[in-house]
């Protein structure tokens, strides 16, 4: 049976924000399937006393000073803006039109 | 015949720029004119600054006759891997994505080639968003391999490293996440360096996975690479896991030749079947040379290493797939399909359907997917699990030996298009260099010599611990002065002659 379904795929395309088409759905399910095959001998190595480890040099939580330093000016923020209106950036409705 | 300058070795150049024997906008030049000459069928770049390069060597050139006291690296030309923010210059991630980007600010790895009068002649090709063993996922064609122009040149950052083997520029930076430093050099017959995690900022790099992206030193010699590493490394503000500790001092180390009495481990793990043959041969003869020069030779074990691929490929995804969100066609980057009927949400949809390619929609997808609830503890719980074994298993070895060692990759440079189709054989390229980058440690790949069958370079990989990476430069600098003497000239002065146009 296959670990995903084509279905699941179209789910975690939509939670990522991605439009595909349905041929790119076939052909990515199929992928998914055998990476999915192969990534999963990760499962039971570890027993339930190895704690996890997200970063490899262990820090904790890093604070700089309260202080106003330089910083990029209006302009150079929006130098790369797709579009702009005045000082902001413009971007296509995010709400419903009722 | 005097050496082209081209073909020097950056500290070379550093000599004859300090001796006035040629300007730093001669040297500028002359790489320029071979880029035009070789570049047309390497592509080892995506944008050349002319304009900007030559601004900075006749400035370093000013200070020179004004007497000022120069870095040794000023006016030495570099090629940079275009995931780091170089401000006002294109900077694309070998994305669609980006394409017109140009950032306002300067990542620190820039800021402080700036500060040392490095010249950054251009941008350099990659695979899209560092993924990828081949730079055939670039959105704006392959690179490629200079010994053999129908092969990769390794990945992601296959750019830089075929920049330097083509003598395109001395210098070159990477960043490697899971081995795309380490195996672009190898393949390539130069030298890559993955410094400690935390030792170079990764402020301005664009985020893959950034529990495991590090910029890096590259180039054809250790004692270059040293030298770059020195420039680029150090404690930073702007990067919350930079670390605050002084720069070790790696020219000494690379400058040592002397590693009598070293202990140096041979992964088990990492080795044997499934090796092409030229690539055991190589390595063996290493190790024979690293006898030789007084070291003890250790097999070691690291059991939990057979699983590090797999647990790279969910974390790595997963992180990408977070870091990947900012693509979103509001604030930067393309926007595709906003004809003023469709949503935020449709033009998103639309721009990241457009702007990604295949594999990094594959890993978006894999990621998003080992975080989804319900399956987050089977994949992502179990895989950073699985990186706790793997610190554990360094530990253990370092706490027997100085260096570990290993082939850089299992194979010599494979064609293009071999494995473009198949991404779990492509993602097994990797085995050798990803533990390093799950452990947070510091690791080189130098060139060991031709592979018998094929005539391709193979590479050798010492991995140091966290925090020591003088150590690899020390056990490196003596491995490539033994070979070099063995082989009568660099293994670089071998790569057979490119067309020039």
């Amino acid at each position: 049976m296959a670990a995903i379904s084509r279905e699941e795929v179209a789910h975690l395309a939509r939670l990522s924000r991605i439009e595909m088409t349905d041929a790119e759905l076939d052909h990515l399910a199929s992928e998914m399937d055998l990476i999915l095959e192969s990534v999963s001998r990760v499962q039971g190595v570890a027993g339930e006393d190895i704690p996890p480890t997200s970063h490899a040099i262990a820090m904790q939580n890093v604070m700089r000073p309260d202080v106003v330093v330089p910083s990029l000016t209006p302009e150079e923020s929006l130098s790369g803006a797709p579009a702009r209106e005045d000082n902001r950036f413009k971007v296509p409705q995010i709400l419903g039109e009722e | 015949m005097s050496t082209p300058i081209i073909s020097q070795t950056a500290a070379q150049m550093s000599a004859e720029l300090a001796a006035g024997s040629v300007t730093a906008v001669e040297l500028t030049n002359a790489h320029l004119d071979r880029i035009a000459a070789v570049d047309g069928d390497v592509h080892a770049f995506l944008h050349i600054d002319r304009e900007g390069a030559l601004a900075q060597a006749s400035a370093v050139d000013a200070s020179r006759k004004a007497g000022e006291k120069l870095h040794p690296l000023a006016g030495i030309p570099l090629a940079l891997k275009d995931v780091l923010a170089q401000k006002g210059v294109p900077t694309t991630c070998g994305s669609k994505m980006l394409e017109g980007w140009r950032p306002p600010y300067d990542a620190t790895v820039v800021t402080n080639l700036k500060k040392a009068g490095v010249v950054i002649l251009g941008k350099t090709n990659m695979d899209e968003f560092a993924m990828g063993s081949s730079t055939e996922n670039s959105a704006y064609g392959p690179t490629r391999n200079p010994w053999d122009l129908s092969r990769i040149p390794g990945g992601s950052g296959g750019g830089s490293s075929a920049a330097l083997a083509a003598f395109e520029a001395p210098l070159a930076i990477g960043t490697d996440t899971g081995g795309s430093i380490r195996q672009p050099a190898a393949v390539t017959g130069t030298v890559g360096v993955k410094p400690t995690y935390g030792a170079v900022s990764r402020y301005g790099l664009v985020a893959f996975s950034s529990s495991l992206d590090q910029a890096g030193p590259c180039a054809r010699t250790v004692l270059d690479t040293a030298m770059l590493h020195e420039v680029i490394a150090g404690y930073d503000p702007k990067d919350s896991t930079s670390i605050n500790a002084p720069v070790g001092k790696m020219v000494e180390a690379a400058k040592k030749l002397d590693i009598k009495g070293m202990k140096i481990g041979v992964v088990k793990e990492l080795g044997g079947e499934g090796y092409q043959s030229g690539v055991t041969t190589r390595f063996n003869e290493a190790l024979e040379a690293l006898v030789s020069a007084g070291a003890e030779i250790v097999e070691v074990s690291a059991p939990s290493f057979e699983y590090a691929l797999a647990a790279y490929y969910l974390i790595a995804p997963s992180e990408a797939s977070s870091n990947l969100a900012r693509f979103d066609s509001m604030r930067y980057g393309i926007r595709v399909g906003d004809d003023g009927s469709r949503s935020a949400e449709a033009v998103m949809n639309m721009t990241r359907e457009v702007g990604f390619g295949k594999e990094v929609k594959r890993r978006i997808i894999l990621g998003t997917y080992a975080l989804s609830s319900g399956y987050y503890d089977a994949y992502y719980g179990s895989a950073q699990k699985i990186r706790t074994l793997i610190k554990r298993d360094y530990d253990a070895a370092f706490a027997k030996v100085d260096v570990l060692v290993s082939p850089t990759c299992p194979t010599t440079a494979f064609k293009i298009g071999e494995k473009s189709n198949d991404p779990v054989a492509m993602y097994l390229n990797d085995v050798c260099t990803i533990p390093v980058n799950l452990a947070g440690i510091g690791s080189m790949s130098l060139p060991c010599g031709l592979a018998p069958e094929d005539g391709l370079p193979v590479g050798f990989q010492i991995m140091s611990p966290a925090m020591k990476d003088e150590l690899m430069y020390q056990v490196g600098g003596t491995l490539e002065a033994a070979l070099q003497s063995s082989w009568g000239k660099p293994l670089y002065a071998s790569a057979p002659e490119l067309a020039v146009r």
